[in-house]
């Protein structure tokens, strides 16, 4: 009899220790942790984030519930009927829990993520103004086509301090290409393509305000669209980790008013020409 | 004559050390994840010291441990080699070794009633095996420039190129020699325990009358035959890329300290797909036997069949399968074709369908039980929440959409804690505590047991929680400076409240290791069946003895879990009790 009422109040801890548990999970997903969406496409990305927020966790507290409610019912030492085992039941509650986790998460990809995904990965745009990020440890080189509107050549063999991207002065193309460091100006509203390119070892070009995030790798070019909603500075951090400077590899996107976007590209000049 | 008899038993050497007995193999994998796991768990103290407070000086440990810190401080080099190493070390050198090579070794053979593996010389070998590769693995730390600090996925061209990090030089390729020796001894114990359990059945013992725990390590161990090879391959790759010129996974074009290197041709996506064609099915390797450990203990303790057995291992066989081909589900942002990124989304979260029968089989199964709140039940029971909370963070890392923010970010590291870490080590805790009277003929302290519970469960949880949101909140990881990011500002305070919540666990695991060596010689005796449970290993004595049973191996009548199906409160039939005898064991 003792040892019964002892469980009792085991039961009833372990009761309140899930219970916080659910509290503390809930409570923390629900509250909005992701910095302000500034892109056109993350505002898609939070859809789907927020959908499965709101999917998942009622699933999650109903299925909380269920479980503290067996250990207050068969867990205080009060004989109950023995189970039969019957196989017809088991089966339902196999399809049930199949049927509905699918639907809700296929819903997630296919419905709600989709259409989201064909942004991010649409056709580029002919408006889109296109930048060139090439990721190398630990600093992003950003070069811009300039007024010809033609990315020159690039070398690997010319890559050095004073040519970061390693631009070839034989191609006509190449002397008026602009080129800066950890720092990308856009304007705001209009598609942004970046081409990204890597020289060395694997990296992530992710702005988290935009939910952009792609990895950079040597010998493929990858690409980033977005178009960028809200004026501001947005910080670009490596999220592949690429050696011992990787947590410093940081730069930013500046984005624009168009004419204050097109006023610093007018005052840049070619970076073999200064 | 009893076979006992027949077979003397053997001498230290070959009892303690160069054992081939699957029961000696079985204790001596867990010791030596126990001691890695002192290792690791001592790199992670570390890491969060240094996560929560970055610019804290800590001289102390500067002079504990002088070629990571400078001026008390870890030097970032050394914080990636410690991620890499605490990363691989506990998964492959303590939760593999522990969960499915000590826990299926031990178990196995009792719970399907033979007297020892197939191939009890391979065994051997399988462990001693390991044991090179774990000195090789912590060897690494020597190294001129250190361990190996390119991530327990050790992508190149990080990780093939010596000149591009200080841990990708001797420490990559020793990490490399100690991996390959992991899976020769990994795919050597895989081998023996497909074919013990296809083969070495007692009696009676059909397929669908073994239990649970038998399934996910016969499961499991599959899983592991066809999936580490290609991690072989990649490593042997990555090998040659680096000691033999090659180009495997290294393109033309690459710059290195201001040269052009010679390589041409290969690609670092490549490395990706064969290292997750591994990398994923290993989770399941890992979180299977878990739950597998979770339903035995579950009927054990709880007094009921399994809810859904058939169900269950039905389920078990359809996530296998489908974990073999959602690989792609790591490299959403890698470039990878979106369609494909979009084919691997749609796979990977059907795993929800079959992954939900098992969570729920888990909580029904407590529906009309007797639960006894044993500290293995209790551990049972958090890994039910474990499961919940980790199997739907995973739906978001899934869903290809909703990665694109979340990828590699904090959110992915709480997620794998949650179902690799948790999952799994509450499952070890709840076998040894289950099975600690058939391994030393003792019981362990249960009031120290459930201290150990409270102390690890509350707190372990919600440091592991607090990690997603950290990740929502958009930090990565493999960051060794937060303070390096303005937008990261508002939330160091969840750094400091995780490494705070995860010390507690930490320094609560000293009290298990007491308990569990304290025991080992002075706990209370018990008998061959002090869980009154039904599976055949609790018919031998405990400790079991050589050869596990004496002259006749037991046979069995029914399935695993015929609890109170008798009509008796406390009732219970052995799987090995004949029928006519059957009536009369109750409790």
């Amino acid at each position: 009899m003792k040892r019964e009422r002892r469980q009792t109040g085991e039961v009833v801890a372990l009761i309140l220790l899930f219970l916080a548990i659910t509290v503390f999970t809930v409570g923390g997903f629900a509250r909005q942790w992701m910095p302000p969406v500034a892109s056109a496409h993350g505002v898609g990305v939070d859809g789907v984030i927020w959908y499965l927020l709101k999917a998942t966790g009622p699933v999650l507290v109903t299925g909380a519930v269920i479980f503290m409610y067996f250990l207050w019912r068969y867990g205080r030492g009060r004989p109950t009927p023995a189970p039969t085992p019957n196989p017809r039941a088991e089966l339902w509650w196999s399809i049930v829990p199949v049927v509905g986790m699918m639907a809700l998460t296929e819903v997630g990809v296919v419905v709600k993520g989709m259409p989201v995904w064909e942004q991010i990965y649409a056709p580029i745009p002919a408006d889109a103004v296109t930048v060139e990020v090439t990721g190398q440890q630990f600093e992003w080189i950003v070069r811009y086509p300039g007024p010809d509107g033609k990315f020159g050549r690039v070398k690997p063999e010319l890559v050095d301090k004073t040519n970061p991207a390693g631009l070839d002065r034989d191609d006509p193309a190449a002397l008026d290409d602009i080129v800066v460091r950890n720092q990308v100006h856009v304007p705001l509203g209009r598609p942004v393509y970046i081409r990204l390119r890597g020289r060395d070892v694997l990296h992530s070009f992710s702005v988290a305000s935009f939910r952009v995030k792609q990895d950079v790798v040597p010998g493929v070019l990858n690409r980033v669209l977005f178009v960028a909603t809200a004026p501001g500075r947005y910080e670009i951090a490596c999220t592949q980790v690429c050696g011992m400077g990787h947590y410093k590899m940081h730069g930013a996107v500046y984005v624009d008013q168009p004419q204050d976007y097109q006023d610093w590209l007018q005052h840049q000049t070619g970076w073999l020409q200064q | 004559m009893s076979a006992t008899a027949e077979h003397a038993q053997p001498g230290f050497w070959r009892h303690y050390v160069f054992s081939t007995d699957h029961k000696m193999i079985g204790k001596q994998y867990i010791l030596t994840a126990v001691v890695m796991a002192l290792f690791a768990t001592t790199w992670s103290v570390l890491l969060r010291l240094h996560l929560a407070w970055p610019q804290a000086q800590w001289p102390l440990l500067g002079k504990l441990f002088p070629g990571l810190f400078q001026d008390g401080v870890l030097l970032p080099e050394r914080y990636l080699s410690l991620v890499t190493m605490h990363g691989t070390v506990m998964i492959f050198f303590v939760i593999s070794i522990s969960l499915v090579s000590g826990f299926g070794n031990f178990v196995i053979p009792l719970q399907i009633g033979a007297r020892d593996m197939a191939y009890p010389f391979l065994n051997m070998l399988s462990y001693w095996t390991i044991v090179p590769a774990c000195l090789i693995m912590l060897a690494s730390f020597f190294a001129p420039e250190g361990a190996a600090g390119s991530g327990w996925t050790a992508y190149p061209p990080l990780s093939a190129l010596p000149d591009a990090a200080p841990g990708s030089g001797l420490g990559q390729t020793l990490w490399l020699f100690a991996m390959a020796l992991f899976i020769a001894s990994f795919t050597m114990g895989g081998l023996n325990f497909v074919t013990t359990i296809l083969n070495l059945r007692t009696r009676g013992m059909s397929m669908f009358r073994m239990p649970l725990t038998v399934w996910t390590m016969f499961i499991a161990s599959i899983l592991g035959i066809l999936a580490f090879p290609a991690l072989t391959a990649a490593a042997i790759m990555l090998l040659l890329d680096r000691l033999g010129s090659t180009s495997f996974f290294l393109p033309s074009g690459l710059v290195m300290g201001g040269t052009v290197l010679p390589h041409q041709g290969g690609t670092p996506l490549l490395f990706q797909h064969l290292f997750w064609f591994l990398g994923h099915p290993e989770v399941y390797v890992l979180v299977l036997p878990a739950i597998g450990i979770a339903f035995d203990v579950v009927a054990a303790h709880g007094r009921r069949p399994v809810f859904g057995y058939r169900t269950s291992v039905w389920a078990l066989v359809v996530v296998a399968v489908l974990s073999m081909i959602v690989w792609g589900h790591h490299m959403f942002v890698s470039g990878m074709s979106p369609y494909v990124g979009e084919y691997f989304s749609i796979a990977t979260v059907s795993i929800t369908g079959p992954f939900a029968v098992l969570a729920l089989n888990l909580v029904a199964s407590l529906w009309r039980a007797e639960i006894r709140l044993t500290s293995a039940m209790m551990f049972a029971l958090a890994i039910v929440a474990a499961v919940g909370i980790g199997g739907v963070g995973g739906i978001f890392l899934a869903t290809a959409t909703s990665d694109q923010y979340l990828h590699n970010s904090y959110f992915v590291v709480g997620h794998f804690h949650l179902m690799i870490a948790v999952v799994t080590f509450f499952a070890i805790f709840a076998g040894i505590y289950h099975w600690f009277p058939k391994m030393f003929g003792r019981r362990m302290n249960e009031t120290l047991g459930k201290a150990h519970f409270w102390l690890t469960v509350p707190t372990t949880i919600a440091g592991f929680v607090t990690m997603h949101f950290l990740g929502m909140a958009g930090e990565q990881r493999h960051l060794y400076d937060p303070s390096a990011y303005k937008f990261l500002e508002p939330v160091q305070w969840l750094n400091v409240l995780i490494s705070i919540l995860l010390f507690i666990p930490g320094a609560a695991q000293f009290l298990f290791l007491w308990n569990f060596f304290h025991s080992m010689v002075a706990g209370e005796r018990v008998g061959p069946n002090p869980w009154q449970a039904t599976t055949l290993e609790w018919t031998t004595e405990s400790p079991a003895p050589h050869l596990n049973w004496g002259a006749e191996l037991p046979v069995a009548y029914r399935g695993p879990y015929d609890y109170r199906l008798n009509g008796a409160p406390d009732g219970y039939e052995p799987q090995a009790a004949a029928p006519s005898a059957a009536a009369l064991v109750t409790s």
